[in-house]
């Protein structure tokens, strides 16, 4: 047993984040908010050429293969740099169309283009909730009602989000692409990718919100001395790291068997990894609004500002605490009332 | 990054497994912090032995199995699950011997652990005193050098497990009037039957005389149980806290099996309809994975030459939250039935939930309150200033 990143895979990590970092995120954050995708959609192209979206798409179709612990590493890098657009929804959309198999032809030409950065592509499942994310933005949005499979190339009008780069909308109905138990049970599948990858960029929001904060907390003087020096404030950070620390292994250890149960392939491998998923997600969405609420409160006035680019992430968290998965959800899955197993 | 055991270690956990079955106690020993249930204990550390589990990453020449840290998560995953008994020779074991081990001679690690591992010597730490409790640089009981030793005078207290042990540890003030507090200390080990020691039996919450402070009036201690050089003291006591806070003292077998028997007593009886319950249940399997997930990594990192260090303060703080968050939430789910201790006829698990509970209190207490923790986190690991407490 090595649970831990090989030294490839954490490089890979550390490139990408020397890449997002030269990008100007922020700006492009703050111009897909006012509806201008074009900055988004470079870095967009640029994460492509990286190879992130191919860690989802198998190799007979341009990609490197289903890898779900490369695909953390990667959104834990698109959560610290508060990447824009639809990419846990990118991703997700070719996990859907492998594990339905044959959808006519669909899959063979959108996985490709996924994977090279031609296609950004949205994905909601009805079951879920009304709204698909960036879809006015998206190439298509691949729209899951019940055990049918549409594609979509409309959009509603944009119901602003607490998040101001996450613009939801409703989705007209499309084209019927597959229907049948296989749907749901791909889409099923797809739901705890989702939430995987969801956790994974609030691991990276959370870390963010904590490195910003500390920082800022070493400069900032109050009464001659820097605020970081305050028991209070140690004691608040450190509270942070403890919650980021431990949701990491639980993030990791859900993609390690994911990746166990895409090769094993049988329902119960999945269901487990399911739980080890919502877990996953309930740690890592809490520690990072926990780093939402302590780095506002120790950046003081000057983290209730718009200005500030703190808040792109400080309102990321709070999104992404409850997409794919409320926390309430993901324990029930974790802990499946008797009523409904046993009875 | 992979969870697959080898089949080394598969074959590791299946023998530590049916050892087990075979031998752990069908009814629970009394209380190891009785006189009655210490006796009791001490057997079973016997018998532990006589299986080799009793020290498993030791060396086979001193009753161990040469096992990876690995081997002993999966031990004590075992260990746990089969509820083995609580082991009375914990301090030796997972705080005196790792020190001896790093800074003890040949001849101290070949005469002190070989009894350890049978049983025969029980360990007490003696480090507080009534002045000096995470502030530990502050202790004034003092080591004043005698003809081929040393003379120990002073007044310890909350010595865990010193009303029944053996022998205890501890750090004295050898090298009065150093600059700095911390300097000056020397680590002895010495008898707690030996002529000057007084040990008091101190009452915990449950009322158990678990813990004794111990008066010392020029206590012997010959130079050969001296740990490390005399005056650098701290330098050996702080290899003993990372042991303390960190994974040795608590591993997450405890906290696995732990949850696992809440989240059975919640699926046997409880309301499906109160969801905040059912939230605090999950939430406990949620953490107890995340400590041993943490735990593995931990391993693989110590395995590539990696050191704990400031870490084990998280860990420290990560599993004494845990332990109380697990009890408060079984005794919520027991109802009328949790406030039954462990001597009352009709307490489920033997009062297990209830005893536990009170043990758990003192989680963030010991090894370094949680608040010193907190400190060491941002210091050293996030890196802000020092400041006045």
């Amino acid at each position: 047993m090595r649970f831990l990143l090989d030294a490839e895979q954490a490089e890979f990590g550390r490139t990408l984040g020397r890449m997002l970092a030269a990008a100007d995120t922020p700006a492009a954050v703050r111009a897909w908010g006012a509806g201008d995708s074009a900055p988004g959609s470079a870095v967009w192209r640029r994460l492509a050429g990286a190879g992130v979206f191919g860690l989802a798409v198998p190799e007979k179709c341009g990609g490197a293969g289903f890898l779900p612990v490369d695909l953390i590493v990667s959104f834990v890098e698109l959560g610290r740099y508060a990447v824009p657009g639809p990419v846990v929804e990118t991703a997700v959309a070719a996990v859907l169309l492998e594990r339905l198999g044959d959808t006519g032809g669909l899959a063979d030409i959108w996985r490709p283009a996924i994977a090279a950065g031609d296609a950004m592509v949205s994905y909601a499942d009805l079951a879920r909730g009304p709204y698909a994310l960036d879809a006015a933005t998206a190439d298509v949005t691949f729209l899951v009602d019940g055990d049918t499979l549409r594609a979509s190339d409309g959009s509603g009008p944009v119901q602003p989000s607490v998040d101001p780069a996450r613009r939801l909308a409703r989705c007209p109905g499309g084209a019927v692409l597959a229907s049948g138990p296989a749907v749901r049970a791909a889409a099923a599948q797809a739901d705890d990718i989702a939430r995987l990858l969801t956790a994974a960029q609030a691991l990276g929001v959370g870390r963010r919100l904590l490195d910003d904060t500390v920082a800022y907390v070493k400069q900032r003087t109050q009464f001659g001395v820097a605020i970081g020096s305050f028991q209070a404030v140690k004691h608040r950070l450190a509270d942070v790291l403890l919650a980021l620390e431990f949701a990491e292994p639980l993030v990791y250890g859900a993609a390690v068997e994911v990746a166990g149960a895409s090769q094993a392939g049988t329902a119960d491998a999945a269901d487990a990894a399911g739980v080890g998923i919502a877990m996953a997600k309930v740690a890592a969405g809490e520690a990072a609004y926990a780093a939402a609420r302590a780095a506002l409160q120790l950046h003081g006035a000057l983290g209730y500002t718009d200005e500030l680019d703190l808040s792109l992430w400080i309102r990321k968290a709070r999104a992404l605490r409850n997409a794919w998965g409320t926390p309430a959800e993901c324990r029930a899955r974790v802990l499946p009332s008797p009523v409904a197993t046993t009875r | 990054m992979d969870l697959e055991l080898t089949a080394a270690d598969e074959e590791f956990r299946r023998e530590a497994r049916d050892w087990l079955a075979a031998h752990v106690p069908a009814e629970p020993l009394p209380s190891l912090e009785t006189a009655e249930g210490f006796a009791a204990h001490r057997a079973w550390e016997r018998e532990l032995h006589g299986g080799r589990w009793s020290a498993v990453t030791w060396p086979e020449e001193y009753g161990g199995r040469g096992a990876s840290v690995l081997q002993w998560l999966l031990f004590e995953e075992e260990y746990h699950a089969a509820r083995a008994p609580g082991r009375v020779s914990q301090n030796g074991v997972s705080l005196l011997a790792p020190t001896l081990f790093e800074h003890g001679t040949d001849e101290q690690v070949a005469r002190v652990l070989p009894p350890m591992a049978r049983g025969e010597t029980v360990w007490a730490q003696a480090w507080s005193e009534p002045g000096a409790g995470s502030d530990l640089a502050a202790l004034r009981s003092a080591a004043v050098r005698a003809d081929g030793g040393w003379l120990l005078r002073g007044h310890k207290t909350w010595s865990s497990r010193a009303a029944f042990a053996d022998r205890a540890f501890g750090l004295f003030r050898s090298h009065p009037g150093g600059d700095r507090p911390h300097h000056g200390l020397t680590y002895l080990m010495f008898d707690l039957a030996a002529p000057g020691v007084t040990v008091r039996p101190i009452g915990r919450l449950d009322g158990k005389p678990a813990f004794a402070e111990l008066f010392l009036e020029d206590v012997f201690v010959p130079d050969a149980d001296v740990i490390g050089e005399p005056g650098q003291g701290w330098r050996v006591a702080m290899s003993t806290a990372g042991n303390e806070r960190g994974l040795t003292l608590r591993s997450p077998g405890r906290f696995t099996a732990a949850a696992d028997r809440l989240a059975a007593l919640w699926r046997a009886g409880a309301d499906p309809a109160d969801t905040a319950l059912r939230d605090r249940v999950a939430d406990a399997l949620i953490g107890a994975r995340a400590y041993q997930l943490s735990a593995y990594a931990g391993v693989a990192r110590l395995t590539e030459g990696g050191t704990p260090g400031a870490a084990a303060s998280l860990t420290k703080i990560f599993w004494s939250e845990l332990d109380i968050a697990l009890h408060e939430t079984a005794l919520d789910l027991l109802g009328p039935h949790g406030e039954l201790a462990d001597a009352a006829p009709e307490a489920p698990d033997h009062g297990g939930w209830a005893d536990g509970w009170i043990f758990a209190l003192a989680g963030p207490v010991y090894a370094g309150t949680n608040e010193i923790q907190r400190d060491i986190i941002a210091e050293r690991l996030l890196g802000l200033p020092k400041g006045r407490r």
